[in-house]
């Protein structure tokens, strides 16, 4: 990978790691960084998919919900150990991925955000109904922690473990993304056409896209279950897949960094306009708007341009 | 309740629903038709016709007709407000930033609802009499023959303008080719704000007269808005006779997919069916698959 992605890494593991201390491990700051690490993962996944290979998806709130409800119902209800749930959450995130991503991938632009809109939609009314395995509307609740020989990982420990699966999925995308398989992907977003007659199998990596992304949004999930011991279907719904789509284009799609910042910053915002209470809502969509207009680009693109722009150089 | 008026509640209520749904699928339409761009926040119009209305009839205390009219202006003027404000400065963007906008802008609309309706639901008393027509067997609200006539007055106006107005046909120009539209001399800049305006003002309608039935309120809107684009992709995007059928279409899946197979999964029955059309036949029941390859999306 470039160096700036290094050096980027580092800084980033740097903060992580003396977060902890850093805020006199204060519980809920704690959890911020969790849900943050989280998200995080989940919108890697996106971000490959959007910004790379340049497909929509309105729908990936679903996979983050089977990877959840697989690692939930598998644990509570016949005991198996996490580790074999969440592997079990991963293959059938990828096999729905594979199924409904072969017909869905051949559509263009707003077909295809409809038809992931739709596929999202239905998983959700699924994970509503099917109440004996899911438990409905009313959730899924009692889900044990992570525990390593009899020790529960929670708190900061379970921080380090979230933030450590996505520094390793962090390495695996920015590899992915330097490689040939990265330039496959752009080549795709530039012009399938053009991919095709260079030799490029465009529907093959779009759907290995795909379906990476929904691997990525699936152990989100299950890490996700583990956390709260408390899961629902509205968790998983369209808001959350809107949230993650935000996310990405919030912080610029361009860069796998970019979809990490929208994260940050979609992440904390609610939390620092909670507040506002009945302002909330209308505020954060203006924010949102605002960004949008003045940063179409997404914010770290944004950035960018203000700081070339200072040194006199020609953006 | 014997099979036959249970068939005939179902059908009706299905049409009530496909008239919403074709309302917004229509609204959806225009849109398209005119820019390319779907917009997300259709719903928030619907939500935003009912919400205004409730509040012109109960708090104002205004006659419901002059309330309609009042209802019907302001959110057009919401409409064509969000189009120059958020749409015109950024029609340049790439497809995924003008979705996202419309969603920040749902967004807005309902924080903004939420401030100042907050989250109950409201009722409107129906626009005629109260009492319930038996129909073999089946109970008919009056307030459906008013969403039904309604509804077709709507559409048949809308056709017309289509069709026999000279702007309707310069904004049909738009949809199959803005720079060629521009060539002969038409006002694109102008014709997308109409066509916000209409929309905002199709989706208010619906609105007003769905709240009589279903009550309203603020968070209304997305679903709304999902199964409204389902119909207008299903009818074939720029199809405006297409959303409407197919917002009928949906409508009576739904209702007769509730009654006969699962309540719960009514939903999911309208958009496997719509999952299905796309991955068959994307440009839509009554789209071209020519004209579909031929549009930007």
């Amino acid at each position: 990978m470039k160096k700036m992605d290094r050096i980027a890494l580092f800084f980033l593991a740097l903060a992580i790691g003396v977060f902890p201390w850093g805020v006199g491990g204060n519980q809920y700051f704690i959890s911020l960084l969790v849900f943050l690490g989280l998200n995080a993962i989940a919108t890697m996944g996106l971000s490959l998919l959007m910004g790379y290979a340049g497909q929509i998806s309105l729908g990936h709130a679903a996979f983050f919900g089977v990877g959840a409800y697989s690692s939930g119902i598998l644990t509570t209800q016949y005991g198996l150990p996490p580790l074999l749930a969440f592997f079990v959450g991963i293959f059938l995130s990828a096999l729905i991925a594979l199924v409904v991503g072969k017909p869905t991938l051949r559509l263009k632009g707003h077909y295809m955000a409809v038809a992931t809109l739709g596929i999202g939609e239905i998983l959700y009314i699924v994970f509503n109904e099917v109440a004996p395995l899911t438990g409905g509307p009313s959730g899924l609740s009692g889900i044990p922690p992570l525990a390593v020989g009899g020790v529960a990982i929670e708190g900061t420990s379970f921080l380090y473990l979230v933030w450590g699966v996505a520094f390793l999925l962090l390495v695996f995308s920015l590899n992915v993304i330097n490689s040939r398989v990265g330039r496959a992907l752009r080549a795709v977003h530039g012009s399938e056409r053009a991919a095709n007659a260079m030799g490029v199998d465009a529907a093959r990596y779009k759907l290995q896209v795909f379906v990476l992304s929904a691997v990525y949004a699936s152990m989100a999930g299950s890490l996700y279950a583990h956390f709260v011991s408390f899961i629902s279907p509205n968790a998983f719904g369209l808001m959350f897949s809107i949230l993650l789509l935000m996310m990405v284009v919030v912080g610029g799609t361009q860069t796998i960094w970019g979809a990490l910042l929208g994260t940050g910053i979609l992440t904390l915002l609610p939390e620092y306009l909670r507040g506002l209470e009945d302002f909330e809502m209308m505020v954060y969509g203006a924010i949102l708007l605002s960004v949008l207009l003045f940063m179409p680009q997404g914010v770290l693109e944004g950035i960018r341009r203000i700081g070339t722009r200072r040194k006199g150089q020609v953006a | 309740m014997t099979f036959t008026s249970q068939l005939i509640q179902y059908l009706l209520t299905g049409l009530t629903l496909g008239s919403i749904y074709a309302l917004v699928a229509l609204g959806f339409t225009m849109i398209y038709s005119a820019t390319g761009i779907i917009n997300l926040a259709q719903g928030e119009f619907v939500m935003l016709g009912g919400l205004i209305m409730v509040f012109c009839t109960l708090v104002l205390k205004i006659p419901m007709v002059l309330g309609f009219l009042v209802t019907l202006v302001m959110v057009t003027a919401v409409g064509a407000l969000f189009e120059r404000l958020a749409i015109h400065p950024l029609k340049n963007a790439s497809l995924i930033t003008l979705i996202i906008i419309t969603l920040a802008g749902s967004i807005l609309f309902r924080g903004v609802a939420m401030f100042l309706w907050g989250k109950d639901p409201y009722m409107l008393p129906p626009f005629g009499s109260h009492q319930p027509i038996q129909i073999w067997g089946a109970v008919l609200q009056p307030q459906t023959l008013w969403v039904l006539s309604i509804t077709v007055l709507v559409v048949a106006g809308i056709t017309f303008f289509f069709k026999r107005t000279l702007m309707g046909k310069a904004m049909t120009a738009c949809a199959f080719n803005p720079m060629a539209a521009r060539l002969v001399g038409i006002n694109v800049r102008k014709m997308v704000l109409i066509s916000f305006g209409v929309s905002a003002a199709l989706g208010a309608i619906a609105g007003i007269i769905i709240t009589p039935i279903t009550l309203m309120e603020y968070d209304r809107g997305p679903l709304l808005a999902l199964k409204g684009f389902s119909a207008a992709v299903l009818g074939g995007l720029g199809s405006p006779l297409g959303s409407i059928a197919a917002g009928f279409l949906i409508g009576l899946l739904e209702s007769l997919g509730a009654g006969f197979v699962s309540s719960g999964y009514k939903d999911a029955i309208a958009l496997f069916v719509l999952l299905l059309v796309l991955w068959v036949k994307p440009s839509g029941l009554f789209g071209s698959r020519e004209e579909s390859e031929l549009k930007k999306f």
